[in-house]
């Protein structure tokens, strides 16, 4: 009788062990281990300069930038598809809000004038982008290849290749100030992640973006607006660029061009390590955030042990295999 | 080559198979899906080992480690889904991982000889070697497949369901080539569901379920159709086809097609449904019912015609516009097209209406979930947890989740595109029956299929397709199969 109960008992916990690790958690859990490794080689190497309250949030605001478009990223990412253009969306975003006109009339009424223009540029980007993706029938990763191009070209143009200076008051003094003590850059990602983790996981549209990527097809079949709801997806990425635009304008008080170069890869590479698939079906804002916040504490350990950005650069070229392999062989034990 | 016997016992999935195949021999295996076909194949080319039991080769056992040993030793496997690499040439294919080459330089010269002596063996001289392999037909890429296994000089060549991807014609030329290579001594380990197939083609008959040999050694020729099922699912099997429901004659005409075209397809598309009513569509792969189908729900945009629900017409090629008037599509392709296979069964079902319980954009999975499980219960799923990935599941069941997407949305017109591919025998019964449930509800069914038997056992009323166009319309109980086959032969032909 005992060894009746007791073993498909022992069986279920397995199963549900085995789905712990398989689920979000168990693909999260291998990140968490390492993003503790690497705290505690920060304070082995460079003990309180690394292990401090002032540090931890130099750490999270290092990654708030890159943290924010990584979002959006994870929604394109999640519906099958790819933005390569966040990066020079973002600079020319922070060129448009830094014209002069644009600073004056920000001036002339209220601050959030430079915010608004910034997001509704990388919002107009986006709309670009998912039109020519859903509408054109181009490759996403052309289209966003071709945007990356032009958006840079178009910010070069505008801003004559020079550093426009914020000299807004009330936007630096809103933008670069504390609340309770943590930067309001960081208060924007904590603000953009928990949007998107609600909408990812509890709305329609997280829904339909996965269903779109886990199944193009049969989602259209199903009678979901396919090509309309991807425009939304590119749609988003490209807010997500222009808030990064806002923060980034905030932390360096200059619009230019250059700015956000090669960010995309750094969003790609956040998104994939933290466990989205790049074949999109499957998503995880936690995942993502875990991403954008191993390779930021990565750079700090880097910079506090003085060494080179090159050696670096190696090493986040490891993180993203290791992590990737890792992932693969949680996911294999699950459907054992 | 002597005769070779094989027999385990103990894998997992495997809990006991014995299996003797004789040289020049075709001998089936027959079982439904998950009763481990696929893992005895996988043991016998060398993929899994066995954890017990032996496999002796011409007499003596032996180890198959791993794939190269079980090809070197003789024994080739073509896997259901094609092992082909399509920018290859039909050459390169058939001697791909054993190049003939000088120094690395490969032969080409030879290769394109040796190619052509295979194929031609094959009774397929019309493929030339230089041929890129992805502009053939499943069929003949089928051959190409072969063609590597005599390249390896196989003795024994194991067939995967190899008619999956077959009409019925090529299924002809498949047997022909498979006598071909059992009158030279070649044996073939002939994996299938489709009986008819096996009593065509099979010589004798393995059982298994379960991981274990039910029976083995059956003579194709005398096992009765009876036996072979009810050794299959262990229960006996009385009527496949459940009885057909007299459809009153005022019933409401739900669905109406009006003279629709899709340019180059078909045209002139006439046929009305209605409501209790099953319509089956009769027609070979090509002949345009899949694309009628498709058209009628909106996925494809018709270039001339209407389509009407309850009188209604709809938005030529607006999916939408169709499920919004209550119509439901189970497409031909359930995995490609129809299921998202790594998330869990409920949100399968409730795909087409998961907006539905959301308030302001804010989904509510528990009355989404609620919901999907009350529809599955009825609909019996096994297993029964709605939050298993659908890819865990049995193609029978996969098209229970199809069934119920559209059970929870409400949907009065039902359009099934080969419902019962992929499912095997014991579960197809079971499909049957509700769908005529659905039927006698005043569902209006419109069901295709490639097996005309299925079409006239299911159906009220029968539409039979050749090349784009409607060629007859009767009741299903006044026309025989071979009648259907003929119309459907010379439809084509003419």
């Amino acid at each position: 009788m005992s060894t009746q109960t007791v073993s498909p008992h022992a069986g279920d916990k397995r199963s549900v062990l085995n789905r712990a690790l398989g689920g979000s958690a168990g693909r999260s859990l291998g990140l968490v281990i390492a993003l503790l490794a690497l705290f505690v080689v920060g304070t082995i190497t460079a003990g309180d300069r690394f292990a401090s309250v002032d540090n931890i949030l130099t750490i999270i605001r290092f990654a708030s930038i890159i943290g924010v478009i990584s979002i959006g990223m994870t929604f394109v990412i999640t519906a099958g598809g790819i933005d390569l253009s966040v990066g020079s969306v973002l600079g020319l975003a922070s060129v448009v809000a830094t014209l002069s006109w644009v600073q004056q009339f920000a001036t002339s009424t209220n601050w959030i004038v430079m915010v608004i223009v910034a997001i509704a540029v990388g919002g107009l980007a986006g709309l670009i982008n998912g039109i020519v993706i859903a509408y054109g029938n181009v490759v996403a990763f052309i289209a966003t290849l071709a945007m990356l191009v032009a958006a840079r070209g178009l910010a070069e143009v505008l801003a004559n290749r020079t550093t426009q200076i914020v000299i807004e008051p009330g936007f630096l003094s809103a933008m670069r100030g504390e609340l309770i003590g943590v930067p309001i850059l960081v208060w924007i990602f904590v603000v953009v992640v928990a949007a998107g983790w609600f909408i990812l996981n509890r709305t329609t549209f997280g829904r339909r973006t996965v269903a779109i990527g886990g199944n193009l097809e049969a989602a259209r079949l199903a009678g979901i607006k396919v090509k309309r709801h991807l425009m939304y997806v590119y749609i988003l990425s490209g807010l997500t660029a222009g808030i990064a635009a806002v923060m980034m304008l905030a932390r360096t008080t200059a619009g230019t061009s250059t700015h956000g170069t090669l960010y995309e890869l750094d969003a790609i590479a956040a998104v994939v390590v933290g466990g989205t698939l790049l074949i999109g079906g499957r998503g995880t804002i936690m995942g993502t955030v875990l991403g954008v916040m191993i390779f930021s504490t990565l750079t700090n350990v880097f910079t506090q042990n003085n060494l080179s950005t090159s050696v670096q650069n190696i090493a986040k070229g490891v993180i993203i295999v290791a992590a990737v392999m890792l992932q693969q062989r949680f996911a294999n034990r699950s459907k054992k | 080559m002597r005769g070779l016997t094989k027999s385990f016992s103990g894998t997992r999935a495997l809990a006991g198979v014995d299996l003797t195949v004789v040289p020049g021999e075709v001998h089936c295996v027959l079982g439904q899906n998950g009763a481990g076909k696929s893992t005895l194949i996988k043991t016998l080319s060398g993929i899994n080992q066995p954890d017990e039991g032996e496999i002796l080769w011409q007499g003596e056992p032996v180890a198959i480690s791993d794939p190269v040993t079980a090809i070197r030793i003789g024994i080739a496997t073509m896997y259901q889904e094609l092992d082909v690499v399509d920018g290859l040439s039909v050459a390169e294919n058939i001697f791909l991982g054993h190049e003939h080459d000088r120094a690395g330089v490969t032969d080409r010269r030879r290769t394109a000889r040796e190619a052509a002596e295979i194929m031609a063996r094959l009774g397929h001289p019309q493929i030339g070697p230089g041929r890129e392999v992805g502009t053939l037909s499943a069929a003949n890429k089928q051959i190409v497949s072969m063609g590597r296994a005599l390249s390896h000089d196989a003795k024994l060549i194991i067939m995967d369901e190899p008619s999956a991807v077959l009409d019925s014609e090529e299924v002809k030329n498949l047997f022909r080539v498979v006598r071909e290579l059992t009158k030279a001594g070649i044996a073939v380990i002939y994996i299938s569901h489709r009986l008819e197939e096996i009593r065509e083609i099979g010589d004798r008959i393995t059982v298994i379920k379960d991981g274990r040999t039910m029976a083995t050694n059956l003579p194709v020729s005398e096992t009765p159709t009876k036996q072979l099922i009810e050794l299959m699912t262990g229960r006996t099997v009385d009527n496949v086809f459940p009885p057909r429901v007299p459809v009153a004659d005022d019933a409401p005409v739900l669905l109406s097609v009006e003279g629709l075209a899709l340019s180059g397809v078909f045209e002139g598309v006439d046929f009305q449904v209605r409501a209790g009513e099953i319509v089956g569509l009769a027609g070979l792969v090509g002949s345009g019912r899949s694309e009628i189908v498709e058209t009628v729900y909106g996925a494809r945009k018709s270039s001339a015609g209407r389509v009407l629900v309850e009188g209604k017409a709809l938005t030529p090629g607006s999916v939408r516009s169709g499920v919004h008037a209550g119509m439901g599509l189970s497409p031909e392709e359930r995995k490609s097209q129809g299921l998202i296979l790594d998330e869990p069964v409920y949100r399968n079902v409730t795909l087409a209406s998961f907006a539905r319980w959301a308030k302001g954009g804010v989904l509510n999975e528990r009355a989404e979930r609620q919901e999907a499980r009350a529809q599955l219960e009825a609909l019996e799923l096994r297993p029964a947890d709605p939050d298993r990935a659908a890819r865990t599941l049995s193609g029978g069941n996969q098209q229970k989740i199809l069934l119920a997407r559209w059970l929870v949305h409400g949907t009065r017109i039902l359009l099934l595109d080969e419902p019962t591919r992929g499912v095997d025998v014991g579960a197809r019964a079971e499909i049957y029956a509700l769908i005529r449930a659905l039927a006698a509800q005043g569902t209006a069914i419109v069901v295709i299929s490639s097996e005309i038997e299925e079409v006239l056992g299911l159906s009220d009323r029968v539409l039979v397709i050749a090349d784009g166009r409607i060629i007859h319309e009767s009741a299903a109980s006044a026309i025989e199969e071979h009648d259907v086959l003929d119309l459907v032969m010379k439809g084509s032909a003419a």
